[in-house]
C-alpha cells in the first residue's frame, strides 16, 4: 500500500474509533435517552442492552485508538454493527407508528456505519496491512558482544556450545561433514530431535544451517558476525525459521506465558552475551537458572537456595 | 542464618533463612561483620519499589570476612577483609570497561523486566528488588557476592569497620555527586538533602574545590551534621530555597545542585506536596520530583544538575523549558562505586575523610524492623544506623 493511501486508512479507522468512544460514552451515560430516540420502550431490560452495546463500542474504541495498528481492528466495528442490525432488526418486527419510524431511522443510520466500517475494513484489507498468516516463524535477535569477532564465530561455530547458553537445547552433538545431531524440549517439555547440516559457513562472518529430513519441527537459522564500530566488539545478529509446532494458538498461549519464540532468542543472546564476556550464564537466588523470560513472571524469594 | 526480609510495605522481619552458597564459579561468600540501612532501602520500605517478593532479604551497604571463593576467583583468600560494592558488575563488558559499572551489561538476569521499564537495563544491585536482578542483600550474616573478582576492595587489620563500611555505597555516592558537578574555583554548590549522602557530597565538594556549600533540608539535626563539613545551610520550611540560593550568589545561582534527596521527596507547601502524594498514591505518577524541580529552577544558567538520590520511574511537570532555553546539562547514575574505591580508601587512610561521622545509632542485626521505622520518622536523630549481625 502506498504511504498515503496507508495513512489515510489509518485516519479513518481512528475517526471510527473516536465515534465508538462517543457513542459508547452517550450509551452508557444517558442510556434511557438513547433508547428513547432508538424507538425501544423505557423498561430496565432495554436500558440494560443500551448500556451492554455502549460497553462494547468502548471496547472498539479501545482497539481503534489504542493499537498501533488501528486499522486492523475496523473489523470489531463490523462485528459489533452485524450485531446492531439484529437487535434492530428484532425491534422493527415488534413496533408500530411512530416508533416503528425511530427504529427504521436508527437502522439506516447504522446501515450506513456499517457500510462506512466495511469500506474501511476491506480498503484496510486490500492494502495488506494485516499480515497473511505465515507458515513458518520468523525469529530475529540480535546483540554487541564486547570480544573479537575470531573468537566470537569460533564459540558459535562449535555447536556443542551452543545448550551453554541456548536453555531450551539438552545438547549437539557434532559429527563429520557439517551434520549435527540436537536434543531440545519442545513446548510441554517434550522431547524434540533432529539432524541438521550447516549450509555456508563464511569464517568469522556467517553460519547457515538447516534441518535434515524427518524432523519433527524443521528449521533453518543462520548468525552473522560483523565488527560493531569504534571497537565495541561484535554485532551478532540471528535469524531462525522454523514451522510453528502448535499453532498460532500455541504461540499465543506461549507468549502469555512469556515462553514466546522471540523472547527465547532474544535471552539465549543474553546469556551467550555472558557466557563470552564472563565465562558463565550469570545466576541469582530469584532467578536461579539465569536469565530466562518465564522466570521473570515467576521469580524464586531473593534469599539463599537450600 | 538471621536474615532482615522485606514482608510488604512498612514491614520488615528477622528471619531464619539458608546459608548462601557458590552459584557461580567467580562467586564469594562473605560472613558479614558490618552492614547499614540506606536511605534508598526506605524507598522499598515505603513499598515503592516495584518487583520486590515477601521474603526478599534486603541491604546493599556490607562489608565482611571472605568465608568461600568459587574456582573462578583469584585474588580473595577465605579470611581476606572485604568491602563490597553495590552494584554488581562483572568487568568484562564494555559498560565495566569504561568505568560504568553501575550498568554493567552481564549482572542483571532480569534484564527484560528492567528494558520494560526504562528501555535498557541497569546492573544487579543487592538487595533492591527482582528487576534489579532478584540477589539477595547483606543485612544478614552472610551473603553471597557475584564477580567477587571484580567487585570487593580487601582491607587491611588497622582500619575499623566503621572507617571503610561507607565505601560500599554512599561515600562514593556523595563523592560522584560532586564529581559530576565539575567544580571549578570559585564553585558554589548547593545540596538538597542532609542525610548522610548530601553530608558526604558536601565533604567531597570541599575536597574538590568548591568556594562555598549550601545544604538544604528540613531536620535541624541533620542540618547540624552537615554544617560541620563546613558547609551552609538552609531550613526549607523556614526559609525560602530560591529566593536565599539567589541572594547568597548575588543573582547567579549556584554553580551546580546535587538532588540528594530523589522520588519521596517533601514540599513545604501543603497543597503542592498532596497534588503529588495524590497521583504517586494512585500510581499516575511514581516519583515525587519537588528537588529535581526546585535544582533546575535554582541552577545557574549553564550549570550542572547531578542526580544522585534514587527515582523509580515517571515524573509529572518536569520544568523542561527552564531547562532547555537555560543550557543546563544534567548528569545522573547509581554510583559506579568499583572505580572510587581505591582512591577514596587512599582519603580514609590519609585522614582526609572520617566517613564514621554520619553514624547516629548503632544496633543489633535482630532490632533492624525498629531501626526501619525509626530511620523511616527521623525519630531519635537518627541519621545512619549500623546493624552488627554478630
Amino acid at each position: 500500500m502506498s504511504g498515503a493511501s496507508n495513512h489515510k486508512a489509518r485516519r479513518l479507522a481512528a475517526a471510527l474509533g473516536w465515534a465508538s468512544l462517543g457513542l459508547g460514552a452517550a450509551q452508557l451515560a444517558a442510556p434511557r435517552v438513547l433508547g428513547r430516540l432508538g424507538g425501544f420502550e423505557d423498561s430496565a431490560v432495554s436500558r440494560a442492552t443500551v448500556r451492554l452495546v455502549g460497553m462494547r463500542e468502548l471496547l472498539h474504541a479501545a482497539a481503534l485508538l489504542g493499537s498501533r495498528r488501528p486499522a486492523s481492528m475496523v473489523w470489531t466495528r463490523v462485528a459489533g454493527d452485524a450485531m446492531d442490525l439484529a437487535l434492530l432488526g428484532r425491534a422493527l418486527a415488534r413496533r408500530a407508528g411512530a416508533r416503528r419510524r425511530r427504529v427504521v431511522v436508527v437502522s439506516t443510520a447504522v446501515a450506513g456505519m456499517t457500510a462506512a466500517d466495511l469500506y474501511a475494513a476491506m480498503r484496510v484489507e486490500k492494502g495488506g496491512t494485516i499480515t497473511p498468516v505465515a507458515p513458518t516463524t520468523g525469529l530475529r535477535a540480535s546483540i554487541t558482544v564486547n570480544r573479537p569477532r575470531q573468537e566470537v564465530y569460533r564459540f558459535w561455530r562449535d555447536f556443542e556450545n551452543l545448550p551453554r547458553f541456548m536453555i531450551h537445547l539438552d545438547s549437539v552433538e557434532t559429527g563429520p561433514g557439517g551434520h549435527s545431531r540436537w536434543r531440545a524440549r519442545g513446548p510441554a517439555r517434550k522431547p524434540v530431535e533432529w539432524e541438521a547440516e550447516i549450509v555456508q559457513d563464511r569464517e568469522d562472518e556467517l553460519i547457515a544451517w538447516r534441518s535434515l529430513e524427518g524432523a519433527t519441527v524443521r528449521n533453518r537459522g543462520s548468525v552473522r558476525f560483523m565488527d560493531a564500530p569504534g571497537g565495541r566488539g561484535t554485532e551478532v545478529r540471528v535469524r531462525i525459521d522454523y514451522d510453528a509446532p502448535v499453532g498460532r494458538l500455541g504461540l499465543a498461549f506461549a507468549r502469555l506465558l512469556g515462553e514466546h519464540p522471540d523472547q527465547q532468542v532474544r535471552d539465549d543472546l543474553r546469556r551467550f552475551k555472558q557466557v563470552m564476556e564472563t565465562g558463565e550464564v550469570t545466576r541469582s537466588e530469584g532467578s536461579p537458572e539465569g536469565t530466562r523470560a518465564i522466570r521473570q513472571l515467576f521469580q524464586h524469594v531473593a534469599q539463599p537456595m537450600r | 542464618m538471621k536474615a532482615i526480609c522485606w514482608m510488604g510495605r512498612d514491614k520488615v522481619e528477622v528471619q531464619e533463612v539458608p546459608e548462601p552458597r557458590i552459584l557461580n564459579a567467580r562467586d564469594a561468600v562473605v560472613r558479614v561483620t558490618s552492614t547499614a540501612i540506606c536511605g534508598s532501602d526506605l524507598h522499598l520500605y515505603d513499598g515503592y519499589i516495584p518487583t520486590m517478593k515477601k521474603g526478599d532479604v534486603l541491604g546493599h551497604e556490607f562489608m565482611g570476612e571472605v568465608v568461600e571463593v568459587g574456582p573462578g576467583v583469584s585474588n580473595l583468600r577465605v579470611g581476606d577483609r572485604v568491602v563490597v560494592p553495590f552494584p554488581i558488575a562483572c568487568g568484562g563488558c564494555l559498560s565495566c570497561q569504561s568505568g560504568m559499572y553501575s550498568v554493567c551489561e552481564n549482572s542483571n538476569p532480569n534484564a527484560g523486566l528492567a528494558e520494560k521499564l526504562m528501555g535498557h537495563a541497569p546492573a544487579g544491585i543487592f538487595g533492591y528488588s527482582h528487576m534489579l536482578g532478584g540477589y539477595p542483600g547483606g543485612q544478614a550474616q552472610y551473603a553471597r557476592v557475584p564477580f567477587a573478582d571484580v567487585g570487593p576492595i580487601k582491607i587491611e587489620n588497622g582500619l575499623p569497620d566503621e572507617k571503610v563500611l561507607f565505601l560500599s555505597d554512599i561515600l562514593p555516592t556523595g563523592w560522584m555527586g560532586a564529581e559530576m558537578c565539575d567544580i571549578k574555583p570559585g564553585d558554589v554548590i548547593a545540596i538538597w538533602g542532609a542525610g548522610p549522602v548530601g553530608q558526604f557530597a558536601a565533604v567531597s565538594a570541599f575536597l574538590l574545590g568548591a568556594e562555598r556549600v549550601v545544604v538544604i533540608d528540613r531536620f535541624p539535626y541533620r542540618l547540624e551534621i552537615a554544617a560541620r563539613t563546613g558547609a551552609d545551610t538552609l531550613n526549607y520550611e523556614e526559609t525560602d530555597v530560591l529566593d536565599a540560593l539567589r541572594d547568597m550568589t548575588a543573582g547567579r545561582g549556584p554553580d551546580a545542585c546535587i538532588d540528594a534527596v530523589g522520588m519521596e521527596a517533601h514540599y513545604p507547601v501543603p497543597a503542592m506536596h498532596a497534588y503529588d502524594r495524590a497521583k504517586q498514591a494512585t500510581r499516575m505518577e511514581t516519583d515525587r520530583p519537588y528537588v529535581l524541580r526546585e535544582a533546575i529552577m535554582a541552577c545557574r544558567n549553564g550549570g550542572i544538575v547531578s542526580v544522585i538520590g534514587v527515582y523509580g520511574g515517571f515524573v509529572d511537570k518536569f520544568p523542561v523549558g527552564s531547562f532547555m532555553n537555560r543550557s543546563l546539562t544534567m548528569r545522573t547514575g547509581q554510583c559506579h562505586v568499583q572505580r572510587y574505591l581505591k582512591p577514596l580508601l587512599e582519603r580514609i587512610r590519609a585522614g582526609d575523610i572520617d566517613p564514621a561521622f554520619v553514624i547516629s545509632h548503632r544496633v543489633r542485626l535482630e532490632d533492624a524492623p525498629h531501626a526501619y521505622e525509626m530511620f523511616k520518622h527521623k525519630e531519635n536523630e537518627c541519621n545512619k544506623v549500623v546493624l552488627q549481625p554478630w
